[in-house]
Parts: structure tokens; sequence; C-alpha cells
């Protein structure tokens, strides 16, 4: 296990690596950040003298070795625009982000499992179709326009609902949260369930052909003729196994969930991580840039890890020892 | 004459497709007395299993029991209601099923599956449970059972795992096991073992038990009686002497002279001719006819059980058997 660990930590420098290279080459060639920084009126010495400072004139190498130099002390630059360090930057959205992603994530869950489980227990009836039928909306609809219609619905005509922003935010050790008071959960109200709407509709077809699957099982037959009740076959028996690829998928979908949670940020105007991003490449930011996808990545990797050792926990085949991986 | 465990009277169970009703089982009838081994033969979709899980009450939509009675100590179960048909199963009647790869749960442990059986029925506490559970695997031959019950199933073997559904299906000591070709799976010495384990057990704590299978050899050295089934229905019945020595139905024969035998080596395996016809939309008439030498045009009318005058417990469903009928007393 604690091989397993080492190992895959040792992988994920490598990943980190590369990912930061490809970020650099590809960034430099989007185009030079000094063009839109810069005041066009300024003249050519106020121009060289800003390049200077950012580091610019240097060959691409160079800037690179420098990144990774502060990179290795956990400093990865400073903000063109903002003249702070991109990590703060990005740190200080993060609270945000992931409060999205759980709250929506959690509502993917809640609602996707069962409903999943209830539409694979009932494929023909009314309800098990209904639920098919809802599933393929959640897949479908863009969350852009989703949300849009959300906010036309529940914002403009209603008045129910606060249509941008976090609302009141709670200090919890030091991290802002919205989640903990009711104005915060008013704000969350929207955009949550908009971010959530495809996973939902992910789980429900995964739970439900695992399920459907798993009844045909001769481990299903084998415990109803134990008298087994039927909850305990479904509860114990059926859903355990749906569980193993419903945990992979969740945990990946976790990680694209805050990577992607950029289209719903925006159209509520949610302060988070996203946003940022999407700001630092309209300014060619590129320490923020640079910065943000290597915290994703990292987050990325912390999720996978986390969900294999979840999954040897829920599938006993499956142990992470020196060979298996 | 003690009354007799087990009733199948005129059990129909048919599936409704798309395609048409399949007559899965369509009037098969048997008597099981306490700790009777019966066994239950023909090939693959001749209702055989369909014919176990209509006694457990295990049959899935959309195949139902439309006719007849199972009655289990003088009690109706076609119209036991489900909480009540739950608390038989696994209780007084037990099932073991064909492979055991696919029967434990590979997620579960061994010592949760086997004490969730002995919970559903029995309101004790878990160390008592686990104390059963041990001795039932102790009872079918597994070795070191206290480290045994803590593995996993895929820690087992073949043979192994399905001691370990004999033990599970043994846990609450059921009057009746329906044992849906346990050994079919298994290679021939751990087939060997398991009957011998299994007819052993049986005749220790008096279980009767039904053995579903497709093998006729099996059944010569485990059954007290055989019951003979073809496109859904019982063709032949007898005691095993009776039936596999004197064979009275032509369809009885051909599965007798399509198992190889040492005395006629070198010789070519006879087989039936012909396949086993489709259940959707069955003629009426004998199922057999199609692929019967003796065949004729008495055939085309569905042929009754004839219960042999003599013998209660013989009986064959053809027009023309083999051997020669005593005629029941009219």
């Amino acid at each position: 296990m604690l091989v397993f660990v080492i190992r895959r930590s040792l992988q994920s420098v490598v990943v980190l690596v590369a990912m930061s290279v490809i970020v650099f080459v590809g960034v430099y060639a989007i185009g030079n950040p000094i063009d839109i920084l810069i005041n066009p009126q300024a003249d050519q010495i106020d121009r060289e003298r800003a390049i200077a400072a950012l580091g610019l004139d240097r060959p691409l190498w160079e800037q690179y070795l420098t990144f990774l130099r502060g990179a290795v002390t956990g400093d990865l630059g400073r903000s063109f625009v903002h003249s702070t360090s991109a990590l703060g930057l990005i740190v200080e959205k993060m609270p945000a982000t992931l409060e999205l992603a759980f709250s929506a994530m959690l509502i993917a869950i809640v609602l996707g499992i069962p409903l999943g489980l209830w539409a694979g227990l009932k494929p023909d009836a009314l309800s098990g179709r209904t639920i098919m039928a809802g599933s393929i909306l959640g897949f479908s609809l863009p969350t852009f326009w989703v949300g849009l219609m959300l906010i036309m619905v529940f914002s403009v005509m209603l008045g129910w609902l606060p249509s941008n922003g976090r609302g009141t935010t709670v200090d919890l050790f030091g991290v802002p949260l919205s989640l903990l008071t009711v104005d915060g959960l008013a704000h969350l109200a929207l955009p949550a369930p908009n971010l959530a709407l495809f996973n939902v509709a992910l789980l429900i077809r995964l739970t439900r052909s695992g399920a459907r699957e798993a009844l045909l099982q001769d481990y299903v037959k084998f415990a109803r003729a134990k008298g087994l009740s039927n909850r305990r076959v479904i509860g114990v028996h059926v859903l355990r196994n749906i569980l193993i690829p419903v945990v992979t998928v969740i945990g990946l979908q976790f990680g694209a969930l805050i990577a992607f949670a950029i289209v719903t940020e925006s159209v509520f105007a949610w302060p988070g991580m996203g946003k940022l991003l999407i700001d630092s490449i309209n300014l060619l930011d590129r320490p923020v840039i640079v910065a943000y996808l290597l915290v994703i990545v990292t987050l990325f990797i912390a999720i996978n890890l986390a969900v294999d050792i979840l999954y040897s926990a829920l599938d006993p085949r499956v142990r992470l020892s020196e060979g298996g991986g | 004459m003690t009354p007799p465990l087990l009733t199948v009277e005129g059990l129909r169970t048919h599936f409704f497709t798309r395609a048409g009703v399949v007559k899965a089982v369509d009037d098969v009838s048997f008597t099981l007395a306490r700790g009777e081994v019966m066994g239950l033969v023909g090939e693959s979709g001749s209702g055989k299993s369909i014919t176990g899980y209509s006694i457990m009450g295990l049959v899935d939509p959309p195949g139902r029991v439309v006719a007849g009675s199972i009655r289990l100590d003088g009690r109706e179960l076609t119209t036991l209601d489900p909480e009540s048909m739950r608390k038989l199963r696994g209780n007084r009647v037990a099932m073991i099923f064909q492979d055991p790869m696919m029967t434990l749960n590979p997620v579960l442990r061994i010592d949760r599956q086997m004490t969730e059986a002995i919970l559903a029925h029995d309101d004790v506490g878990e160390r008592v449970a686990l104390g059963r559970a041990r001795d039932a695997l102790e009872r079918v031959g597994i070795p070191s059972p206290d480290e045994r019950l803590k593995a996993w199933p895929h820690q087992f073997s073949g043979g192994m795992r399905q001691r370990v559904a004999i033990a599970i299906a043994l846990l609450n000591e059921p009057d009746l096991i329906i044992a849906d070709e346990p050994t079919t799976a298994l290679d021939v010495t751990i087939q060997g073992q398991i009957l011998h384990e299994v007819q052993k057990l049986a005749r220790e704590t008096g279980t009767a038990l039904v053995w579903i299978t497709h093998d006729l050899s099996v059944v010569a050295g485990l059954a007290d009686r055989v019951c003979v089934m073809y496109a859904g229905r019982i063709v032949e019945q007898g005691t095993t002497a009776q039936v596999l020595d004197t064979p009275a139905h032509p369809y009885t024969q051909g599965l007798l002279d399509s198992v190889p035998s040492r005395n006629a080596r070198g010789a070519r395996l006879k087989q039936i001719p012909g396949m086993t016809p489709s259940l959707i939309g069955l003629a009426p008439g004998c199922a057999f006819r199609e692929r019967c030498a003796r065949a004729d045009a008495d055939c085309a009318e569905t042929p009754a059980m004839s219960v042999d005058g003599n013998d209660p417990g013989r009986g064959v469903r053809c027009h023309h058997p083999i051997v020669p009928w005593t005629q029941p007393p009219r």
C-alpha cells in the first residue's frame, strides 16, 4: 500500500513537469502578453523595461528553468496583471469552486443513484421510463442554456433566488463558505443544480445499467434463495457491486466538475477559479494559467489516488500491491 | 404410509415473451418422500431448472406459475404471500446452483454471506450465527474453517466454492434441497467428492434432495428415483433401477444410448436424431414424436402419464412404450 502511494506520487511528478512544459510552450505560442499589458501609448524604453521586469526578454527555456526553480520551493511565479503570487490568487478563489463542485456532486449522488436504482429495478414501469427520458434531457441540454433558463425563471420571472455571486460567507478555519449561511445557500441553489445536471444523468444511467446487469447474476438469485429480504438483496448484494464503477466515475467526474465549472461560474458570476482562468487567458497572464493547470492536475491526481484506495476497499479482488499497481 | 414431503401436481410455468408463450413447464407432477433423493433428468431447456425455481418461488418475470399445486408438508406454496415464501426459502427449502463461480457474491466476505442466511430466519446473535456458519463449513469438509470464514470468494477454488454453497444450503437444516446441476461446472474428481459429500449429508440430516442434472451417470449413483423431462413434461418416472435398466420411453432409451460405455468401445455412439423443439407455440401431441422411431398417427394426441397398475411410482407418457405396460385398473 505504502509502496503504491509512493510510486504513484513519483509518477505524478513526471505528469506535472510534462504538463508545465506543454502549458509554457502553448501560452508562449498564443501571443505576447506585453501587447496586452502595456499601454499602447508607452514608448520603447518603457516597453523594454516592462519586458525585462517580467523576465520576458530571456529565451523560453531560461524562463522555464526560472519557473521550475521557483516551483520546487512552492513559488509558481507572480501574476503579470495583479503583481501578486499566482498560487495565492488561485488559493483565494479555490473555496468558492470547491464548494460549488462539492454541492453539485452531492446533488448528483443523492438524486442519481436512487433514481438509477429505481429505473434499473423497474425498467418497464412508467416511472422507470420517465426517469430515463429525463436523463436524456440532462445529458443533452447544454449547461449554459439551462443556467440561463434557471436565471430567467427563478430570478427574473419569479424573483425567488439571486442570480449571481456567493452571497454571505462565513469563515470556517479561515476558509470562507457560503454553505453555512441561508443567504449563501440561496446563492448556491441555482448554480449547484445547474452544474449537477449532467452528472445526475450520468449516475442515473450508470446505476441503472449496473443494476440491470447485477440483477441477472446468479449471486442475486442465490441471495434470494437464501430467503433474504428484497431490501437486503438490493441494498447489499446489488448495490455493493454497482458501487464499484460508480465510485470510479464519481471520482473522475468530481475532478471534471472542478476543472470545468467555468461555464456555470461564468453564467452565475460565481467568483471561483474558473472565472479567474478565463480572465487570465484573456490577458495572457501566463503564471496564473500555469499555476491553475498545475493545481487542477494535482487535484486530479489526488482524487484518482483516493478512488484507487476506495476501490480496493469496495472490491476485494483488487489489492494495491507492488506487483499489480 | 407417511404423507409425502413434497407434492407437485399439474404444475405449469409459462413465460410470456413477445415472441409468444413459452410453456417451460407444462403439467409436471411428482411426489417426494422425506429423505428421498430424486433425480430430475433432461436436456437444456427441458424445464427442469424452471421446475426447481417454481418450487422455490423464484421464477422471474415474464415467467409465472399459471396452474398446478406445490405442497410442502401439506402447505400450498403457489398461493403463499411473498413474506411467508421468503421465510420458507433458505429455511425449509434451500437451493444450490450450477456455477459456483457465480453464486457467491464477489464483494462480500464468506462469513457475511453465511451468517445473513441464518439471521434472515433465526433471531440469534451474530456470534451464534458465526459459530453455526463455522460448523457448517467444517461439515462440508473445508479445512481450517475459522480462517476460511474471513476469506473472500475469489480466494476459493471452484470445488471449494460449491462446498461453501452447499454449507449455506445446509445452514438452517432444510427439509428439502434443490440442487440445480451443482457438479456440472466442476471437474470429474471434484464432482465425485461433492456427490459423495452431499449424499452423506442428506442421509445424516434426513434432507430430501431434488437433483437436477443432464448426466445420467450422476443419477445412477445418487438418486432413489428418477424423473425424465422433455419439452416441459415428465415423460418417464420410476425408481433409478427401473428407469435406467428398463426404460419405457423412447426418449429415455435414446438418452441412455448416447452415453459412451465401455462395452461398445470403438462403436459409433448412437444419437437422438433432430433437435429439441422450440417451446414457443409447441403443437399439441407428443413433443418427441418428430424424433421418435416409434411414432405414428396416435402421437398427434398428447399422451397422458400412464401409471403402472402394479406400481404407482412407475409411469410413462407414451402411446407406444418400449417395455410391456400393465395398464392401470379402470
